[in-house]
């Protein structure tokens, strides 16, 4: 068993400090050692996307990197994407726009989405579908989530409803 | 009932933690004290086991206990099959774990229990398994002659052999004379690949055992199905296992299942003492859950030269794998009863059998059986224009059952309920521009232009609400298609709705919400829907085929209206009136002819409170009641696909894809159109993107996403969909059901446009999927035999 090393992350605005064997996996540290059980593991070749975070502000599937490549880094999860009790637009929009079936994609579908407004505020379909590439979805037909992250670029959610408070939908 | 909520594109109740990342995946489970399961895995396709050393396994660190084919083979009497489909069927047994021999590559040969999960997967290297190859038999027609036997101690790898002939049967003409008087015959040889379920959650389960229940958490479409059959397989009693399907990450078919690796982690919990969890790995699931399609059929269907079909004789073998999954030997059954699909043949003949190979086992897949009826006539219709010279379309309307024929008795037997296929397809071909891409189609075709179009139709209809007890009976299933519901009216008036089926992203929650809220009169947040708990939701046979709505919620619906029939006897007593003078509507109890009313709540506190309740009546405002459908229901629809194929390439693009479909009375039309969109998807991906794909010795090629090309946003188009609603006559709502459509009708489509666009090149058939290289060797063979230029 190889030896251990110390990492200091921030994840989701919290500084944690742990001993972490070298072949564990970020996603693997995420979810069985901080309990971020919101990035999910879909697949083991980086293909599907499931397990994507934000690693200072930039998506990465946090199954290609071992935790202590994050060391000294910031790590948005998608239980850090709320800000101030509101859910961000991204998940105000997949929610309006019927855009989760099953739910599984979805955590990572909204983290790549958040990356890609970033990069592209305006993106068109194609561009959309072409930054979505790397998350898989099997239920929704790609349509709704293309229309969700449209309709979070373009501000066209019915915001303000109430229903954006994450006290009241979680 | 008022129509408020049906209707009504709610937004899903369901989203909120999926949304925020606190959603409750069965891997997401941790429990104390919990152990991490690994599989052994066989590499080889076909062998004896010889000798299995767990010695350095068991030394390894963090590991607590190996099991081994031996071990469980005295606690484990195999893995069911429910439907064994003849008397004579033949079938392998079906270890949890192998003992002497493996049948396919990845069946389990050995399970490591440890503390970590890594220390289990760092144990798997450890146990040391000698085989002895045997032959493997992969091919599917191979396979049917016997030479080589996909299991030593099977005399045959033919399971059984199902017929339905409508001239025995009564339903119509013996289809051998309608050949024989054949003026023109179309003869074709299709194969359905295999495909892979391929839900975006791989399988896990967490068992408990710890206390007087075994709990199971498992990512499964059946826990009631599962907790019997964990019951009947591992000598439980059932009150002693509870089944939960938390959150659950799709399933299509594939976690319609009674898994080795469940009953495996039942197993180790049981041996240990302890929790335990299995997940798999993506490329475990890939090669060892279960797989769909694979058949070959062969078809003739005779016509009259004007185009009018006289009969239809389809003779497939269907491809097991190497052992019975839980359905399997009845998925090509649920497709007999669909090859005549939504026309009016006069004699049909089917036949199928079921074949072993070393290879993973298939079961249901979604649409099972019915995509791969509906792809053969489909793709037979088309032969059939072109071989006449007409337009395809021309030919569907001329054998089509016209609206007012329903009901219709067909010549599979069934009774369909109501139909309007001429609508449907008028407004497809509305939204579609037809004749307008007819006309590029021939400008590019005059042009020689290196990307060609095609236009690919596809009218269909489906089998929904599985099933009719009885109709499973005669069809030899174990058990019935009932579904059960409760409704209990709280002392608040808040009402809780518990389902028997078990929704894994269906949105089971939002669409019965509305069914009840419009019943009761009640507010649709007032409601909330539990399921996928046999400790909360007693009874139930799950979720598949879409069943859920035009059977599940018919019994939602007969346990509200039971809860109305109880609420007017409280009415009465509470206004002094009679029963009989008791009307309700819009949530208030109205004494009739006069302004006197309770409402719901009131109704419930006073059954709640039960100070002063009519003799003999139970307190407390509830209801269950128990769902069995008469008749499936059939839904259908018209799609069109243009298809721009580059002869350069091969490669095949959808520029346009249209579909109408008709699913009866919609209560969420969001939900149904998310469900058509996915099911397009998947349809689709069999047509131009999906197999399984082994090697010589049995291995699968296809071992994951790199491989199993699973289709991303940047493949698909932009659907227009849109619907035509003729209601089914055979529930109370109208509701058809829409789960498979999409994956149903959009497979023959696409293949059909593929085609129309490099027919007149000179090809006639694309194996699919319709790949590049495919489509490519098509234009070349063509090419090389002199085919049209």
């Amino acid at each position: 068993m190889a030896s251990s090393k110390t990492i200091t992350v921030e994840v989701d605005d919290v500084s944690h400090t742990d001993d972490v064997e070298p072949r564990l996996l970020l996603v693997q540290y995420l979810r069985e050692r901080l309990g971020k059980t919101g990035t999910l593991i879909g697949c083991d070749t980086t293909n599907c996307g499931a397990c994507t975070v934000h690693l200072d502000g930039t998506s990465v599937k946090s199954c290609t990197m071992f935790a202590v490549q994050a060391d000294g880094h910031s790590v948005t999860t998608i239980e850090g994407l709320a800000r101030d009790g509101k859910l961000a637009p991204l998940q105000q929009a997949f929610h309006e726009c019927h855009a989760l079936q099953c739910g599984f994609c979805t955590p990572g579908m909204i983290m790549q989405s958040a990356s890609l407004l970033q990069e592209n505020p305006h993106p068109s379909e194609q561009e959309i579908r072409d930054g979505l590439e790397g998350n898989l979805c099997r239920c929704t037909g790609y349509q709704n989530i293309v229309a969700a992250v449209q309709a979070a670029a373009d501000g066209t959610m019915a915001s303000d409803n109430g229903a954006t408070e994450t006290a009241g939908v979680a | 009932m008022t129509t408020a909520e049906v209707g009504r594109p709610r937004l899903r109740k369901e989203d909120s933690h999926f949304i925020t990342g606190r959603s409750k995946f069965t891997d997401n489970i941790v429990l104390p004290g919990m152990l991490h399961l690994a599989m052994v895995r066989s590499p080889f396709a076909h062998a004896r086991i010889t000798s299995v050393d767990v010695s350095a396994a068991k030394s390894s660190p963090g590991v607590v206990a190996v099991l081994t084919g031996s071990d469980v083979a005295a606690e484990q009497g195999g893995l069911p099959n429910v439907w064994p489909i003849t008397a004579e069927q033949k079938a392998p047994s079906h270890p949890a774990i192998a003992v002497d021999e493996v049948a396919f590559a990845g069946e389990v040969v050995a399970c490591i229990i440890a503390r970590s999960a890594a220390a289990a997967r760092d144990a798997v290297e450890l146990v040391d398994v000698s085989y002895d190859e045997l032959p493997v038999v992969l091919d599917l027609e191979e396979a049917a002659t016997d030479r080589v036997l996909a299991h030593t101690d099977l005399e045959s790898n033919k399971s059984a052999t199902w017929v339905f002939d409508s001239g025995e049967a009564g339903t119509g003409k013996p289809v051998s004379e309608a050949l024989a008087d054949a003026e023109v015959l179309i003869e074709r040889t299709f194969h359905q690949q295999r495909l892979i379920p391929a839900f975006m959650e791989p399988r896990s389960t967490v068992v408990d055992p710890t206390g007087e229940q075994i709990t199971v958490w498992s990512a499964t479409q059946i826990p009631h199905i599962l907790r019997l059959l964990l019951a009947l397989t591992l000598s439980i009693p059932e009150s002693k296992v509870r089944v939960i399907a938390p959150d659950v990450g799709g399933g299509f078919g594939g976690k319609l299942q009674v898994t080795p690796e469940e009953a495996i982690t039942v197993l180790a919990a049981r041996h240990t003492g302890k929790p335990c969890k299995y997940t798999e790995t993506r490329s475990e699931s890939l090669m060892a859950a279960h797989h769909g399609r694979a058949q070959v059929q062969k078809l003739r269907l005779s016509a009259t030269k004007e185009g009018i079909v006289t009969g239809l004789d389809v003779r497939l073998l269907a491809d097991m794998g190497a052992y019975l999954g839980l359905v399997s030997s009845g998925i090509p059954i649920l497709g007999a009863f669909m090859y005549n699909a939504i026309y009016k043949f006069p004699a049909y003949r089917f036949e199928c059998t079921n074949v072993f190979t070393n290879k993973a086992w298939t079961d249901a897949y979604r649409g099972a059986g019915r995509p791969e009826a509906t792809f053969a006539i489909e793709r037979l219709m088309d032969e059939l224009a072109v071989e006449l010279g007409m337009d395809p379309l021309e030919v569907r309307r001329k054998n089509w059952i016209t609206h007012e024929e329903f009901p219709f008795a067909t010549v599979a037997g069934l009774e369909y309920d109501s139909g309007n296929y001429e609508a449907a397809t008028a407004k497809a071909l509305e939204l579609f521009d037809y004749e307008g891409l007819r006309a590029e189609q021939a400008r590019r075709r005059e042009a020689k232009d290196p990307v060609q179009l095609g236009i690919g139709i596809s009218t269909f209809t489906e089998m929904c609400g599985l099933a009719p007890s009885r109709v499973l009976g005669a069809l030899k299933y174990a058990a019935g298609g009932w579904e059960h519901a409760q409704v209990r009216v709280l002392p608040t008036g808040n009402i809780e709705v518990v389902t028997g089926t078990s929704a894994h992203g269906q949105g089971h929650e939002t669409a019965w919400s509305q069914l009840v809220a419009d019943k009761l009169g009640v507010p649709f947040e007032n409601v909330e829907v539990l399921h996928g708990d046999t400790q909360i939701s007693q009874r139930g046979l799950d979720t598949y085929g879409s069943r859920s709505l035009t059977v599940g919620g018919m019994a939602v619906l007969a346990a509200a209206d039971k809860v109305i029939e109880k609420a007017k006897v409280i009415a009465a007593h509470l206004m002094e009136a009679s029963e009989e003078d008791i009307e309700f509507a819009d949530g208030k109890f109205g004494v009739r002819g006069t302004d006197q009313s309770t409402s719901l709540s009131e109704i419930a506190w006073a059954t709640f409170s039960a100070h002063s309740l009519p003799d003999g009546f139970e307190p407390n405002l509830d209801s269950e009641a128990t769902f069995d459908p008469q008749n499936f229901s059939f839904p259908h629809g018209t799609h069109l696909a243009a298809m721009e194929v580059d002869t350069e390439t091969g490669r095949a693009t959808i520029r346009k894809y249209v579909c109408v479909d008709d699913v009866g009375v919609v209560v969420n039309p969001l939900i149904v159109e998310g469900q058509v969109h996915g099911g397009l998807t998947q349809g689709i991906a069999q047509a131009l993107y999906e197999e399984a794909v082994h090697d010589d010795a049995g291995t699968l090629v296809t071992g994951s996403f790199v491989d199993y090309l699973v289709p991303s946003a940047p493949d698909l188009p932009h659907y227009t969909t849109a619907r035509t609603e003729t209601p089914s006559t055979t529930n109370q709502l109208g509701a058809k059901g829409v789960g498979e459509a999409g994956t149903i009708a959009s497979t023959p489509a696409i293949v059909n446009g593929v085609l129309d666009a490099v027919r007149h090149l000179g090809v006639k058939d694309i194996k699919m999927p319709c790949s590049p290289s495919r489509v490519w060797a098509a234009l070349e063979e063509a090419k090389m035999s002199g085919g049209v230029q």
